[in-house]
C-alpha cells in the first residue's frame, strides 16, 4: 500500500490511527463529562480509552502487515513510525491501566484524567510521525500541555501541584529554545519540510552557516529538556516525584519515547549533513548524562526519585546512538525504547502496587523483606531492576538493548568507543543502586512497623501490567529475534538524506 | 567446524547434553515454587547456621537467650521439606549420571573437533548471527563432571546441614539455579553464552551470600561481590566487542580459527587477553578484585563449598583454558596472569597465617590456591591448571565442609549452653578430634592434599604447575619475553619462588587451623562439650567420598617419573585435542621433557618445602596455650597487619567507595543540583536572581528559576560547543 500524501484523504488515510485516538479521546471527553464524578464512571471511561488504543493498535498492525509506505510529505509512514506507535499505545494502556486503580485508591475521581493520557499520546504519535518541523511542533505541544495538566490530575497533593507548574513554566520555557530554533532553520533552508531541509544541507549550499548551526543548536536544546537530558534534567525529579505513580511511568517512557523519535529523525534525516557541527555537543550531552545520571540516582533513596534519575541516565544511553550519527542506530533505539518501556512500567507497576493512599512509603528501605510476602512482585520488581541494568537472561531484554547501543556506537563509520566504554562503565555505577532494591526487598528483614510489605490485594489491572511486563521481558531476553527482526526490517531505519551525505565522516 | 550429523558423538547419548543444565533448572523451577508455596512463615533466620542435631527434646527454653534471639527458625519446620529434599539433590545426582553417561561414549570415540549442538539463532548481530549452541569437548566435559559430581556431593550435605533452616526450599532453589548457570557456563559455544553463565553465576552467588538476612552485613557483603565482580565483567565484555570487531565472530571455533591470523604478540591480542584476565580476577578472586572473596563467607557453608571454592571462582581460570588459542598468542598477557597469580598466592597465604575464623582461613587459601592456577595457565601449562583446579575441587570442598560440620557441632553446643561465643572463630574450638573422629581423619587428609604431601592430590597438581613454571622458565616463548623491562626468564623463576614460598606457607596455615580447631585441650565448657559429637551420616558421607577423592585424585595425571604407580599423563592426553595446539604456541613446538634428574630435585624440593611448613607449625604452634577468643590479647605489629588483611578493604573504602558515594551526595546531589547553583545564581548574584525571581516567589521553593538558569547556562554552553567543531 503506497499513499500519496500531496491529496488530503490520502494524508488522511495514513494518519488513521493517530485520528482514532484523538475522535475517541473527544468523544470520551464528552461521555465522561455528562455525569457526576464516581469510582465506577472513572473505571468505565478507562476501559473504554484502553479500548480506544487497541483499536488504534489494530490499525498501526495492519498498516505494518501490509507495508505501507508514501512518498515525500509532512509525514512518514514506515515501520520506524509503525514501531514508536505500538510502544507508545502499549505505554498508555498500561498507564491507563494503573490509573484505575491508583486513582481509586488515591481518590482522583475524573475520568478525563484517562482521556488527557489519549490525548497526550495522539501528540505523541504525531511526533513518531512527524516529517516536517511544524508538525513536531504540533506534536509536541499536544503532547505537553496534556501532560502538564496530568503532572497535576491529584490535585489534593501539594507536591503534584508544585510539579505540575514546574513543569509548565520550565516546559514554556524550553518550547521557546525549540520555537526559536526551528524559525532559524527555516529561516536558513527556506523550508521545514525534513527531508528537503536534509537535501539542501546535504548539498552543501548552506553548510555551516551560523543561522542553520544556531537553529539546530537551539534545536538541540529544546529537544534535550522534553527527554531530561544533563543539564537540562533538573525539572525531572521533582515533576516525576510529585506527579500520581502511573503517570510518572508515562513520562518516563512514553513521552521520552516519543520525543526521542522525533529528536532522532529531525536530527538523522535533516541534520546528517551538519553531522560534524553537532556531534560534539550531543557527545558531551551523552556522557554528562550518563554520568550525572548514575550519579545522582545513587544518593537517591525515595524510590519514585530513583527511576527518575535511571530514566535520565537512559536518556544518556539512548542519546549514544544519536551520537554515533548513523541512521542504521535507530534499530538499536527502537529495540531499546520497548526494553526500556516494559521495564518501566514493571517498575512502576509494583510500586502502584505496594502504594497505600497518601503514598507514605517511597523510601527504597520500606521494601525491606518484601520478598517473604509478595514473592512475586519481588521478584518481577526485580527483573524490572535487572533489566534496567542490562542484565542478560534475568534482565531479560534489557540486556540485549544496551548490548545494540554499545554495537551501534562501536560500528559507526566513526567508532564512538569512548562513549560505549562509559556507557559500560556508568552501568556498572548503576548496579549499586538498582541491586540494592534488588537487596533490600530479598536480603533484609521485615520491618514490624511503617512497611509497605503488608500484604493487601493488588488490582487486576496492575496485577495485567507488572505481569505482562516482566513476561514480555524475560521472552525477549531468551528469544529477542522475535522483536531484532522487525526493529531490523525493511523500513525500520531512518531515511539518511541522500547517498554522498553518508560519506561525511563525523569527528 | 564439525557438523554435528557428521561428528563421531552425534546419535549417541551426548545429543542430550542439553538435559545437563536444562534438570537443574527444572530443580530451580520446582523448588522456587515450592518455596513461595511454603512461605507462609518465613522470618529472619540464623546467620550462622541451620541447626539439625540436637535430637528430640525442643529447644524452647534457650530460644529466648540464644545468640541470635528472638528467631523462630527451631520450630518452624519448613512445608514441603521432604520434596525439596529429594528434588534437590535429585536433579544434581541425575545431571551427573548423564555426565557419567556422556563421558563414557567420548571415551569410545576418537574426538578432534568438539561436538556442537544449535538450538536457536539467539542473538543477530549484524549480517552474523550468534546461535543458543553448546559445546561438548574434553574440556567442557571435565568441567561437567566436577560442577555434577561435587555439585551433587555438596547438594546430599546441605540437606543435612540446612534441614532446619525455613528457607529450606529457597536454599536449593538458588544452589540449582547455580549449578544451571555454571553448566551453562562451561558448555557454551561462544563468548555470549559463556557471559551469560558468568553473569548468572554471579548473581546466584550474591543471591546465596546474603541467604541468611538478618543482619546487614551479610546483604552489603553481597552487594560488594556484585559489584566488585560487575568491575571485572566490564572486562569480558571488552574483550568480547573486541574479539567480535577484529575477527568478526565470537564462537569458540571461529575465534580460534582467527587468532591463529593475528600477529603473534601483537598490541590487539594482548590487549584483548588482559581485559578477558580483568574479569578472571573479579570473578576468581585475584590481585586487586579478590576483596569480595572473604566477604562472601557470610553465605551458607554449602555455599562457600559449591560456589567460592570448587567451581564459580574457578570460572576465570576456566576461560583462560578456553581462550588459551589467544593467551598462547601473547607473552605478555601470560607472564601477567602468571605474576598476578604467583604475588596473589603469596600475598593471600600471609594473610591466611594469622586469620581466627576457620572459613576466613579456607577463604584466604581458596584465593591462594586459585593464585596457582593462574601461575599453571600463565605459563602455558594449560593441562596443570585445570588438573590443580579438579584437584583442589576436591580437597576444598572438602575443607569447607569439614569447617562447616565443625562449626555446625560447635553451633549445636552454644545452643545448648546459651552461650554468645563466635561458633566460627578457632580459639572457641580446640580438641575436636574426640567429638568427631570422622570429620578430623578426612580433613587431615584434605590438609596433607593441599599441603602438597605425596600421594594425596594436590601434591601432583601443585607439583604439575611448579614443574612447568620452571621447564617454561628455560626454554619457552616466554623466556625471551619482555615483561615491564625485565627478561621472561627472570620473572619466571621469580615466579617459581614466590610459588615454592607460598607452598610454605600454605602448609603452615592449613597446619596450623588443623592444630588450632582438631588438637590440644578443649578450650569449650563441659557442658557444651557433652554436647558435641559427630554430624550425621547425611554430612559425613559426602566428606568421605571427597576424602578418597583428595586423596586418589591425583592419579589423574601422573607425572611421567611416577611411571610405576601406573598410567602417566592422563589429563595430558585426555586435554590434547583442545589445549595441545595452543601448549605447542607456547613451548615452541617441542614437547618440553625435562630430564628426569631435573625433574626429580624439582619434586624433592616441593616435598621438603611442605614437609618443613608442617613440620615448623607442629613445633612452633601450642594448641594447649591457645586461650578461647573473649580472653585473647590483641595483635600487634606485623601480626596486626596480618588480621588486618593488609587494611586493603579499609584503603578501598577510603580511596573508591566514600569518593563515589561523596561524589554523588555531596558534589551532583547538594552541590550542583542544590549547593552551587543555589549559590552562584540565587545567592550569589541576587541580581539575576531577582530577573527571575517572579517564578521562585510563586512555587515555594525557588528553585524553578535555579533550574531555568541551569537550563541557560547548559544553552549557552551546547551552543558554544558548536563553535569548537
Amino acid at each position: 500500500m503506497a499513499f500519496d500524501l500531496s491529496q488530503s484523504m490520502q494524508l488522511i488515510a495514513a494518519l488513521t490511527p493517530d485520528i482514532i485516538m484523538m475522535v475517541g479521546g473527544m468523544v470520551l471527553m464528552l461521555v465522561s463529562a455528562w455525569g457526576t464524578e464516581s469510582v465506577e464512571r472513572q473505571r468505565r471511561v478507562g476501559t473504554a480509552a484502553i479500548g480506544v488504543c487497541i483499536v488504534s493498535a489494530v490499525f498501526v498492525v495492519y498498516f505494518m502487515a501490509v507495508h505501507a509506505t508514501a512518498g515525500s510529505g509532512v509525514i512518514a509512514v514506515d515501520n520506524f513510525r509503525w514501531i514508536v506507535d505500538l510502544v507508545l499505545l502499549a505505554a498508555t494502556a498500561g498507564t491507563i491501566a494503573l490509573g484505575l486503580d491508583y486513582n481509586t485508591r488515591e481518590g482522583i475521581l475524573p475520568a478525563e484524567s484517562h482521556v488527557l493520557v489519549i490525548f497526550a499520546t495522539s501528540g505523541m504519535m504525531i511526533l513518531a510521525a512527524a516529517r516536517d518541523l511544524t508538525i513536531v511542533f504540533l506534536g509536541i505541544e499536544l503532547m505537553s500541555i496534556a501532560v502538564y495538566i496530568l503532572t497535576g490530575m491529584n490535585r489534593r497533593s501539594e507536591k503534584s501541584a508544585e510539579g505540575a507548574i514546574k513543569y509548565f513554566l520550565l516546559g514554556a520555557f524550553s518550547t521557546g529554545f525549540l520555537l526559536y530554533g526551528i524559525a532559524l532553520v527555516y529561516g536558513a533552508t527556506g523550508t521545514t519540510s525534513l527531508t528537503l531541509i536534509g537535501e539542501r544541507v546535504a548539498a552543501h549550499q548552506i553548510m555551516s552557516a551560523p543561522m542553520l548551526l544556531t537553529g539546530i543548536g537551539l534545536m538541540l536544546i529544546g529537544f534535550g529538556f522534553k527527554v531530561a537530558l544533563a543539564p537540562f534534567h533538573m525539572w525531572a525529579p521533582d515533576v516525576y516525584e510529585g506527579a500520581p505513580t502511573p503517570i510518572t511511568a508515562y513520562m518516563a517512557a512514553a513521552v521520552k519515547a516519543a520525543a526521542f523519535a522525533a529528536f532522532l529523525r529531525v536530527f538523522l534525516e535533516a541534520f546528517a549533513g551538519e553531522i560534524p557541527s553537532w556531534h560534539v555537543a550531543v557527545w558531551w550531552l551523552a556522557a554528562i548524562t550518563m554520568v550525572v545520571g548514575n550519579l545522582i540516582a545513587l544518593a537517591s533513596k525515595d524510590i519514585k526519585r530513583l527511576l527518575a534519575y535511571s530514566s535520565i541516565a537512559h536518556a544518556g544511553y539512548i542519546l549514544v546512538v544519536l551520537a554515533s550519527g548513523q541512521a542504521l542506530g535507530s534499530s538499536a533505539f527502537l529495540f531499546y525504547i520497548v526494553a526500556y518501556t516494559l521495564a518501566t512500567f514493571g517498575a512502576f507497576g509494583v510500586v502502584v502496587a505496594l502504594g497505600q493512599s497518601g503514598e507514605p512509603y517511597l523510601n527504597v528501605d520500606d521494601y525491606a523483606g518484601l520478598w517473604t510476602v509478595r514473592p512475586w512482585l519481588s521478584v518481577s520488581m526485580a527483573v524490572c531492576m535487572l533489566s534496567l541494568l542490562g542484565f542478560p537472561i534475568f534482565g531479560g531484554a534489557g540486556f540485549f538493548a544496551k548490548w545494540y547501543v554499545i554495537q551501534s556506537a562501536l560500528y559507526a563509520p566513526e567508532p564512538q568507543t569512548r562513549l560505549a566504554v562509559l556507557l559500560v562503565l556508568t552501568s556498572v555505577i548503576s548496579a549499586g543502586y538498582y541491586m540494592y532494591v534488588v537487596l533490600v526487598m530479598f536480603m533484609k528483614p521485615r520491618r514490624e512497623v511503617n512497611t509497605v510489605s503488608d500484604p493487601r490485594s493488588v488490582g487486576a489491572a496492575t496485577r495485567w501490567v507488572i505481569g505482562l511486563s516482566t513476561v514480555i521481558l524475560l521472552f525477549l531476553g531468551v528469544y529477542p529475534n522475535a522483536l531484532v527482526s522487525l526493529t531490523q526490517g525493511k523500513g525500520s531505519y531512518l531515511r539518511a538524506p541522500t547517498p554522498q551525505v553518508s560519506q561525511v565522516v563525523p569527528r | 567446524m564439525a557438523l554435528s550429523s557428521s561428528h563421531p558423538l552425534a546419535g549417541t547419548i551426548a545429543a542430550w547434553m542439553w538435559l545437563l543444565p536444562v534438570l537443574p533448572l527444572l530443580g530451580f523451577f520446582i523448588n522456587g515454587a515450592l518455596s513461595i508455596l511454603g512461605s507462609s512463615h518465613v522470618g529472619p533466620s540464623d546467620p550462622d547456621m541451620g541447626h539439625d542435631d540436637h535430637d528430640a527434646s525442643p529447644a524452647a527454653s534457650d530460644q529466648a537467650s540464644h545468640s541470635h534471639g528472638g528467631d523462630s527458625h527451631a520450630q518452624a519446620v519448613p512445608r514441603f521439606r521432604a520434596l525439596t529434599a529429594i528434588i534437590g539433590p535429585g536433579v544434581l545426582i541425575l545431571s551427573f549420571l548423564l555426565a557419567a553417561s556422556i563421558f563414557l561414549a567420548m571415551r569410545g570415540v576418537d574426538m578432534s573437533a568438539p561436538f556442537i549442538q544449535r538450538y536457536w539463532s539467539w542473538m543477530p548481530v549484524g549480517d552474523l548471527r550468534i546461535d543458543m549452541a553448546f559445546q561438548l569437548d574434553q574440556l567442557s566435559m571435565v568441567m561437567v563432571l566436577i560442577i555434577t559430581g561435587v555439585g551433587a556431593l555438596i547438594h546430599i550435605f546441605s540437606v543435612g546441614y540446612m534441614s532446619d533452616d525455613p528457607g529450606f526450599a529457597r536454599f536449593f532453589a538458588y544452589l540449582n539455579l547455580f549449578v544451571f548457570f555454571m553448566l551453562m557456563l562451561v558448555l557454551g559455544a561462544n563468548y555470549p553464552i559463556l557471559f551469560v553463565g558468568w553473569e548468572g553465576v554471579g548473581l546466584c552467588s550474591y543471591l546465596l551470600i546474603g541467604f541468611w538476612f538478618t543482619d546487614n552485613a551479610n546483604a552489603s557483603a553481597g552487594l560488594k561481590a556484585f559489584i566488585v565482580n560487575r568491575i571485572g565483567d566490564v572486562g569480558v565484555l571488552i574483550a568480547m566487542f573486541m574479539i567480535f570487531a577484529n575477527l568478526g565472530t565470537l564462537d569458540f571455533t571461529g575465534v580460534a580459527a582467527g587468532a591463529a591470523g593475528l600477529p603473534f604478540g601483537g598490541a590487539l591480542v594482548t590487549t584483548i587477553c588482559l581485559f578477558l584476565f580483568l574479569g578472571c580476577t573479579g570473578k576468581s578472586a585475584q590481585l586487586p578484585l579478590y576483596v569480595w572473596l572473604p566477604d562472601a563467607m557470610a553465605g551458607p557453608t554449602p555455599v562457600s563449598a559449591l560456589i567460592h571454592a570448587a567451581t564459580m571462582v574457578t570460572a576465570g581460570v576456566y576461560l583462560i583454558v578456553r581462550s588459551s588459542f589467544l593467551f598462547a598468542m601473547s607473552p605478555i598477557a601470560s607472564i601477567t596472569v602468571a605474576v598476578v597469580g604467583a604475588v596473589t598466592a603469596l600475598f593471600a597465604a600471609t594473610i591466611a597465617m594469622k586469620q581466627w575464623d576457620i572459613k576466613k582461613v579456607l577463604a584466604y587459601s581458596t584465593i591462594s590456591q586459585l593464585g596457582y592456577m593462574f601461575v599453571g595457565v600463565g605459563v602455558g601449562a594449560y593441562t596443570a591448571g585445570i588438573f590443580h583446579l579438579a584437584t583442589h575441587a576436591f580437597f576444598k570442598a572438602l575443607l569447607f565442609l569439614g569447617a562447616g560440620s565443625v562449626i555446625h557441632v560447635m553451633h549445636a553446643a552454644y545452643h545448648h549452653s546459651g552461650s554468645h561465643d563466635d561458633a566460627q572463630d578457632m580459639r572457641n574450638m580446640g580438641g575436636m578430634r574426640k567429638a568427631m573422629p570422622i570429620t578430623w581423619i578426612v580433613m587431615w587428609i584434605a590438609t596433607l592434599a593441599i599441603s602438597g604431601i605425596p600421594p594425596f592430590a594436590g601434591f601432583f597438581s601443585k607439583d604439575s604447575i611448579l614443574g612447568s613454571v620452571y621447564e617454561h622458565a628455560g626454554d619457552s616463548v616466554l623466556t625471551n619475553a619482555t615483561w615491564l623491562g625485565m627478561s621472561g626468564h627472570t620473572v619466571l623463576l621469580a615466579v617459581y619462588v614466590i610459588g615454592l614460598a607460598g607452598a610454605f606457607l600454605t602448609a603452615i596455615y592449613m597446619t596450623r587451623l588443623m592444630l588450632y580447631t582438631f588438637h590440644g585441650p578443649s578450650r569449650a565448657t563441659a557442658d557444651e562439650q557433652r554436647h558435641m559429637h559427630e554430624a550425621p551420616w547425611l554430612m559425613t558421607g559426602p566428606l568421605v567420598v571427597l576424602g578418597a577423592l583428595s586423596l586418589a585424585g591425583g592419579w589423574l595425571n601422573l607425572p611421567s617419573i611416577m611411571s610405576f604407580l601406573g598410567p602417566v599423563g592422563g589429563l595430558d592426553h585426555w586435554l590434547e585435542p583442545v589445549v595441545g595446539a595452543a601448549t605447542r604456541t607456547v613451548t615452541n613446538g617441542v614437547a618440553l621433557e625435562a630430564s628426569h634428574s631435573t625433574e626429580a630435585a624439582l619434586i624433592g624440593a616441593a616435598i621438603v618445602i611442605a614437609v618443613l611448613g608442617i613440620a615448623v607449625a607442629v613445633l612452633a604452634l601450642k594448641p594447649a596455650s591457645l586461650v578461647p577468643k573473649a580472653q585473647s590479647p590483641a595483635e600487634h605489629g606485623f601480626e596486626k597487619v596480618l588480621a588486618n588483611k593488609y587494611y586493603v578493604d579499609e584503603a578501598y573504602d577510603d580511596a573508591i567507595v566514600r569518593p563515589v558515594y561523596g561524589l554523588s551526595k555531596n558534589v551532583f546531589w547538594r552541590g550542583l543540583d542544590a549547593g552551587i547553583i543555589d549559590n552562584l545564581f540565587v545567592n550569589g548574584s541576587a541580581a539575576l536572581a531577582r530577573g527571575l525571581g517572579w517564578i521562585g516567589a510563586r512555587i515555594q521553593t525557588g528553585s524553578t528559576g535555579v533550574y531555568a538558569w541551569a537550563i541557560v547556562v547548559g544553552a549557552i554552553v551546547v551552543l558554544s560547543a558548536f563553535s569548537f567543531r
